[in-house]
């Protein structure tokens, strides 16, 4: 892992062999893991950990899903199964914080797993890279290459009205210096994406229009260039409503730490 | 003359009460079929949402011009009540305008008062129907919306057009009240000191050519009119889905106090993963519990608060008009789960009252009156918890209805069983090695 640039993924089981335990453990998600697209944003999160020198570390290969998607779709058994053998490795390791990019494994994580015997203090990636800016640890001043561009945030559902997160994504965006602009719907508003509720695991039921386009056309309607998203699940059904409204050339879809990633040439 | 009034008036008021007192037991003992849920902690948080929501309003006002609309109907009819408690009196101890001569100044000056107050409904109601009628507001239209044809969309009607009656009689008894109190015939001459009403003043040249008996006639028309009109609404309320004006009040209290994206932890089967992953060991003194049901099939698995919700509901589409599912085109309205389940426990009571209380007609929410493809078009995005007036969690049933259908019956779409077996097998909802998870680390220092 050590190359020049030298940016550091440990593991909790490296940290445990060295007898040390992380400030923050970074749950990846399924999608973080395993989805091409949402790789890149756990690879520019992980570079803005190492970069603002916080101690942190994953699971790796001992992490497995939340069991959200189970849940959601009605299936309590497979939920609790992963949720408890979840619980069994976090405090195995003795976790106390926790910060992951997907809203779904932030509520479920924060607001299911104490039900069930863990406990932790849950944080969404936009509180932190929030908190990071606040700080100082992490300066945007200038902006750069976002300074005056047109950005709209999508709201994710799990992170807004599930958790009422509405600002700190918020503030990381005019931290960039970005013309913030607001979707019609937005904050306690904001039209879901259609992939929660294990939606995105199936095809849609009959209808006029997938959820996905009528979000994206409404995040089209105010002229932004970039569509600033803190979900994976949000990140591919706005990415594929831009590809249906033959707009990909044109607009982009980021999460929030690539553009904090971005804006400081990590 | 007078004692055959006061006969009859305490007959409707007991006739009124008994049809009350027998609907709101039937209603109480519907919400009661519910599992029981412990909605009573944190009091001071619950009476402080019920002050805010309820009775201050609050999430009408997110769309404020409807919102202060609404509010003038919601003051006008809590304050114009109070002068329904003079003629309830009136009505039974053959007295008129019973407060008047004890209250003086103040007696014009709250008549007044409820007058401003009725014109202010009565305008409302005008705008309500235009709204609903004329310029088609779309979450009333049964065109776009199937549970709003027929019966809702009548009953909507009818409470409006209902209370613009009520709110006329009321400033037409005033008015030929007040033409009789002039011309001082009879006992109406004994009140001549009260003077004239601010609004029905205006009404009073109608009458400028009527005999006196015939505005007794009218006097005496519209003060019945008015309070027995009072008396059918009262009853009729338990059948609409006007009972919100009740219902709002406990419905607000009761509120779920949890994050609205926290499920509901269920408990039976924590203690069976715990046992099938040996973190617990069994009791083997505890006799096997019998298993429940786990999720909903009909109303009596969901709990109460989800069947007071029910009856809470007024029907205005907040919630179906924000559903994501519903504005592409999908089958699922969470204004419809809700009118549904209401539908559900009124059949439920019909089936007691015409077959005994043991009654069972073979039919479940899942199945007769909800299907598979509205639940599952739900995306959790809780739009609709977040946009109810009155604290109604739609959600909630729709979840619980869905772990039926995986649970129990095992049917799921297709792909979310591949998603089970992902999620089981390969510890992703993807077809992935669980042993590939940390492979994105290698692209971290290209």
């Amino acid at each position: 892992m050590n190359t020049e640039t030298n940016y550091q993924v440990p593991t909790m089981a490296d940290l445990a062999a060295k007898g040390e335990t992380p400030d923050v453990l970074f749950w990846v998600g399924c999608a973080g893991s395993f989805d091409d697209r949402y790789k890149k944003v756990t690879i520019a999160f992980v570079k803005i950990l190492n970069h603002v020198g916080i101690k942190f570390a994953v699971l790796g290969t001992e992490e497995t899903c939340t069991g959200d998607p189970a849940r959601r779709a009605g299936n309590e058994f497979l939920f609790q199964m992963q949720a408890v053998a979840n619980i069994q490795v976090l405090d195995g390791y003795g976790i106390k914080k926790i910060v992951t990019a997907c809203p779904h494994c932030f509520n479920t994580l924060k607001n299911e797993y104490p039900e069930l015997g863990g406990t932790y203090e849950v944080i969404h990636h936009s509180q932190f890279l929030q908190q990071l800016i606040n700080e100082g640890k992490v300066t945007l001043k200038g902006g750069g290459a976002f300074k005056g561009r047109r950005i709209t945030y999508h709201d994710s559902c799990y992170l807004g009205r599930a958790n009422k997160v509405y600002e700190a994504p918020r503030e990381v965006l005019q931290a960039l210096d970005a013309d913030l602009v607001e979707m019609k719907r937005s904050r306690t508003k904001g039209l879901c994406c259609g992939a929660g509720g294990a939606q995105y695991f199936k095809e849609p039921e009959p209808g006029r229009k997938d959820i996905n386009v009528e979000r994206t056309e409404e995040a089209l309607s105010t002229g932004a260039d970039t569509i600033a998203v803190a979900c994976p699940f949000c990140m591919t059904m706005m990415t594929d409503g831009i590809k249906n409204k033959d707009r990909e050339d044109s607009v982009k879809v980021y999460d929030l730490a690539e553009l904090v990633a971005q804006a400081q040439s990590l | 003359m007078a004692i055959l009034q006061q006969i009859l008036f305490v007959a409707a008021l007991a006739t009124a009460a008994w049809f009350l007192i027998r609907r709101a037991g039937l209603i109480r003992r519907a919400i009661q079929l519910g599992q029981p849920e412990n909605r009573t902690d944190r009091p001071n948080e619950r009476f402080s949402i019920m002050l805010r929501v309820a009775f201050g309003q609050k999430k009408m006002m997110t769309n404020l011009t409807v919102g202060l609309l609404h509010f003038v109907i919601y003051v006008g009819f809590i304050i114009v009540n109070i002068e329904v408690l003079e003629i309830v009196l009136d009505g039974i101890l053959g007295t008129h305008r019973l407060f008047a001569p004890y209250t003086g100044a103040l007696y014009p000056f709250l008549i007044n008062t409820f007058e401003i107050l009725a014109l202010g409904v009565w305008i409302v109601c005008v705008v309500f129907l235009i709204r609903r009628f004329v310029t088609k507001v779309p979450r009333f239209q049964p065109e776009r919306h199937r549970e709003m044809a027929r019966w809702p969309r009548t009953d909507a009607a009818l409470i409006l057009i209902l209370e613009i009656l009520l709110m006329t009689a009321f400033l037409t008894w005033n008015a030929s009240d007040s033409v009789l109190r002039e011309r001082e015939v009879g006992h109406y001459g004994e009140l001549s000191t009260v003077g004239t009403f601010v609004v029905s003043q205006f009404l009073m040249p109608l009458f400028a050519n009527w005999s006196d008996a015939a505005l007794v006639a009218c006097e005496r028309f519209t003060w019945w009119f008015h309070i027995l009109g009072i008396l059918f609404f009262a009853v009729y309320l338990t059948y609409s889905k006007h009972l919100h004006i009740v219902l709002a009040f406990p419905n607000t209290y009761f509120s779920d106090l949890k994050p609205k994206g926290e499920m509901k932890n269920m408990a039976d089967i924590t203690k069976e993963v715990q046992l099938a992953l040996g973190i617990a060991q069994a009791d083997p003194n505890e006799t096997p519990a019998e298993p429940g049901r786990f999720g909903a099939r009909d109303v009596r698995d969901l709990t109460w608060k989800n069947l007071m919700d029910a009856y809470s509901c007024t029907e205005c589409g907040r919630c179906t008009a924000a559903c994501p599912a519903n504005i592409t085109g999908k089958k699922l309205s969470p204004r419809k789960i809700m009118m549904d389940t209401r539908d559900r426990l009124e059949d439920i009571q019909r089936g007691w009252q015409q077959n005994g209380p043991e009654h069972d007609d073979g039919k479940t929410l899942l199945g007769d009156y909800i299907t598979a493809e509205e639940i599952n078009a739900c995306t959790t995005c809780q739009a609709c918890v977040q946009e109810c007036p009155v604290n109604i969690n739609p959600l909630d049933i729709i979840l619980q209805l869905r772990r039926y259908k995986i649970m129990e019956e095992a049917q799921a779409p297709a792909s979310w069983n591949a998603m089970f077996s992902n999620v089981e097998n390969n510890m992703a909802p993807w077809k992935f090695s669980p042993g590939d998870r940390f492979n994105w680390a290698d692209q971290v220092n290209p």
